[in-house]
């Protein structure tokens, strides 16, 4: 990772979105930031935790984080608060609030859309949050105005008392261009210091009233500033068409059309009705080109300028030059350019992404895949309805990849821990299968707690299998509260997951080697089997962190019946070459491993001397 | 000038986010504007990645539109033949030989494509294709790990990029104690095009 604390003024350096924002956010002075990992947003945090003299924390959730930034920023200081789209659900009750009492020092809340869901179980178009809570957004449309508007988004935090939404997007926060580097503002040398304000801090319905009015002015004024707010911005053009563009949307309707005048906003709420009309006037044609929802396009035609713009663009998925381009012309405002695609493409055999060689998740799910009630479950569905079988609930990470095949480990995955309540909501509504819960131990931390207190005070019977390998792997291996390393990768106090399961009050928890396939099996069987609630945590360390073994295994192919077990392990490494089963020396895990070997039932897999000497 | 795009594909753990990270260094000393963006989705390893490099006197997307790369650089022959949609018609590629299998073909129930058949399906948009067997020619210099430098290096015969800023880029982006060898792999990489046969 590149030092950017060792970036100096004046120089051009070439960024993705995400580094420019933390840049940029130092640069403005901020002394606080938090966050949750979460894709596309997790490298803003990863970055500032480098950077000496801010304080930076990987927090239990969104709704923690964005609480400790209003916290800080009610001592004066400059706060950063940073998500993924789904993390501000989480942390939407923290929002309005700090809508309504407003800040001290400046506040923005980064979050990071992911259109296309590259790495996410939903769509969502975060700009709504905006309007709900009152408050300006603003979206950057490559690095450099990633880099710039940090500095805006904190001084409008303040002079309206208000905090900020900073929207990104997958493709603005991975994509790196050049940043010209303003360098440190002369913010930085506040104190914190806390001043009671009842009226502003104290949110009681009496304050809280007179906060509404002062937000609703709020809200007038800041539409004010959206008329010749640097953020936004006319870009003349030829030609009848103008284009109303935000964020990535703006870099394709320029590769698209060239020409067309552009009114490019860096601020999409709230809108300035006097701005946009006078470019609507320009024109003759008006098209507004946003990703996702027409959240412009709708605020737009509110005013009554005619507009159009999700009549012929995609309402879902990521935009790309051609997904516009082949929009405009069915929409008749390009003309038709052939592009024909190579025929065959559409016979390669795809490549799903799967869990690593190695890794810890796989045991869990083949010991559950081989309980009678599972295989009653999975062979039956989805064809009949079927009593006594076993419901494995999911979660968010990696392992939400255990519901493919062969594994067929999952059967929900919605949002982060509601594992949990999903087995309950099974249980209380009568099914007789037994339930078994499958939650990451960072997801256990997020939003697994509060779920596992209301399954002992609810009296529940389900199984909750914590996974914990150690770390937030999907999001690329960052710390939480019960791995005791810091987001600055120092050590601090870690929480004991057995100890928290055993204190919330579950008499039954066992801790496994998540590589030890006998054990797995007979707890499954155990928990399976019982009416009492439990939890089982299965520890083992996250594949890519572990030092190499180069015990790799090796298949005895005269001893091989080709009987395909392995093969349930959905293992990259175990393959067919020449019609008989191979192990890829390359991938295989070696002894961090060992799975393959403890699952076949004639014994021909094992680290054999050949393999030793290579 | 026209702008240049250059997309890059294989898997996670060939290097390929710094491959791009090279090119698009080298663009920036040569003075120009530049944009990459790289497409990881779920993987953690093994699975498909692209990145995509363009660089010019403007660049607006990030993202090459479809039949608009003029390179298609492949780290992995099936993910080569995947993407070679983005490339210009009678445009070139650049493509390592290695063939990682997915899941989907170790468990014996897809076919991975013979060479043949990744070469006609590439071979429908590409002018020219130099197919390399980067592994074997990088395991001379006793460590495979340089091995998307030695590609990086048979891509840069088909760039206006000088030998300089590939070598500034290279020493910027690596750490200290592996740059040579990675110089010695962009070399062999660079003498293997301009010697290369075309198929």
């Amino acid at each position: 990772m590149q030092d950017l604390q060792k970036i100096s003024a004046g120089s051009k350096h070439l960024l993705s979105g995400n580094e420019a924002i933390a840049l940029g956010a130092y640069h403005a002075g901020m002394k606080v930031a938090t966050a949750y990992p979460g894709t596309p947003s997790t490298e803003i945090l990863e970055n500032i935790a480098r950077f000496e003299g801010v304080y930076a924390e990987w927090s239990t959730n969104e709704k923690v984080a964005l609480e400790i930034a209003m916290g800080a920023s009610y001592t004066g200081v400059r706060c950063l608060c940073s998500m993924k789209h789904v993390g501000l659900n989480v942390a939407a009750d923290s929002l309005l609030s700090a809508s309504i009492t407003g800040v001290n020092g400046g506040l923005v809340v980064v979050s990071a859309d992911d259109p296309g869901m590259h790495s996410s179980q939903n769509e969502q178009d975060n700009r709504h949050y905006a309007r709900l809570a009152k408050i300006p957004v603003i979206e950057p449309y490559d690095s450099q105005s990633a880099y710039d508007f940090m500095f805006l988004a904190f001084d409008i935090s303040e002079k309206y008392d208000t905090p900020v939404l900073l929207r990104t997007t997958t493709r603005i926060s991975h994509s790196k261009s050049l940043v010209c580097i303003k360098g440190l503002s002369e913010v930085g040398a506040r104190r914190a210091s806390f001043t009671p304000n009842p009226e502003k801090y104290v949110m009681l319905p009496a304050f809280a009233r007179k906060r509404h009015e002062v937000i609703e002015n709020r809200i007038l004024e800041l539409r004010e500033y959206a008329q010749n707010t640097p953020l936004n911005q006319v870009l003349k053009g030829t030609g009848s068409m103008g284009i109303i563009a935000n964020g990535i949307a703006f870099q394709y309707a320029k590769e698209v059309f060239p020409d067309a005048a552009v009114l490019r906003l860096g601020m999409t709420y709230p809108l300035s009705e006097q701005l946009v009309r006078e470019f609507a006037d320009s024109v003759e044609k008006l098209i507004a080109i946003e990703e996702l929802d027409p959240f412009i396009e709708e605020m737009v035609r509110g005013m009554g300028i005619e507009v159009s713009g999700k009549d012929f663009i995609p309402i879902t998925g990521e935009l790309s030059p051609e997904i516009v381009a082949s929009s405009a012309k069915k929409a008749g405002l390009l003309e038709d350019v052939e592009s024909e695609e190579p025929a065959c493409r559409a016979e390669l055999p795809l490549r799903p992404p799967s869990l690593c060689p190695g890794c810890p998740h796989r045991g869990l799910f083949y010991a559950l895949g081989k309980t009678p009630r599972r295989i009653k479950k999975v062979t039956s569905a989805p064809t009949k309805p079927t009593a006594g079988g076993l419901v494995i609930t999911g979660d968010i990470g990696c392992y939400t990849l255990g519901a493919y095949k062969p594994l067929n480990g999952l059967d929900t995955c919605a949002c982060m821990g509601a594992s949990i309540g999903h087995a309950l909501g099974m249980e209380k509504a009568g099914v007789t299968d037994k339930l078994v819960a499958v939650i990451g131990d960072s997801t256990f931390m997020h939003s697994g707690l509060t779920a596992l207190a209301n399954a002992v005070y609810n009296q529940s019977q389900i199984t909750i299998v914590i996974l914990d390998n150690m770390t937030t792997a999907m999001t690329g291996h960052q710390g939480h509260p019960a791995t005791g390393i810091s987001a600055g990768g120092k050590k601090t106090q870690a929480v004991n997951l057995e100890n928290a399961v055993r204190g919330i009050g579950v008499d039954e928890v066992v801790v496994l080697d998540a590589f030890d396939i006998k054990a797995l099996r007979e707890a499954v069987a155990r928990a399976t089997e019982s009416d009492k609630l439990s939890v089982i945590i299965v520890r083992g360390e996250c594949a890519p962190l572990r030092a190499r073994s180069f015990a790799c295994r090796v298949v005895d192919t005269s001893v091989c019946t080709r009987c395909n077990t392995c093969f349930k392990l959905a293992c990259p490494a175990i393959q067919y070459k020449d019609g008989n089963v191979y192990i890829d020396p390359e991938l295989c895990a070696g002894d961090n491993c060992g799975l393959c070997d403890q699952v076949c039932p004639v014994g021909a897999i094992g680290v054999f001397d050949e393999a030793v000497k290579e | 000038m026209q702008n240049i795009s250059v997309l890059i594909t294989g898997i996670g753990g060939q290097g390929i986010i710094l491959a791009s990270d090279v090119l698009a260094d080298a663009a920036m000393r040569t003075g120009w504007d530049v944009k990459k963006t790289d497409s990881i989705g779920m993987a953690q390893r093994g699975g498909s990645v692209i990145s995509h490099v363009r660089m010019g006197d403007v660049v607006s997307s990030p993202l090459i539109p479809t039949g608009g790369a003029d390179v298609l650089f492949g780290m992995e022959k099936l993910e080569a033949a995947r993407h070679c949609h983005f490339l210009k018609p009678g445009g070139q590629a650049v493509i390592n030989s290695y063939g990682a299998p997915p899941l989907t073909v170790a468990t014996g129930a897809k076919k991975y494509p013979e060479d043949e058949a990744i070469l006609s399906v590439v071979r429908e948009r590409a002018g020219k294709v130099f197919f390399i067997d980067g592994l074997k020619k990088v395991s001379k210099l006793g460590n495979t790990r340089a091995l998307n430098v030695f590609l990086l290096g048979a891509l840069s015969v088909l760039l206006p990029l000088t030998e300089q800023v590939w070598q500034e880029a290279l020493e910027a982006k690596l750490p200290s104690k592996i740059i040579q060898i990675n110089l010695q792999a962009f070399s062999l990489g660079r003498e293997e095009v301009k010697n290369a046969g075309i198929r």
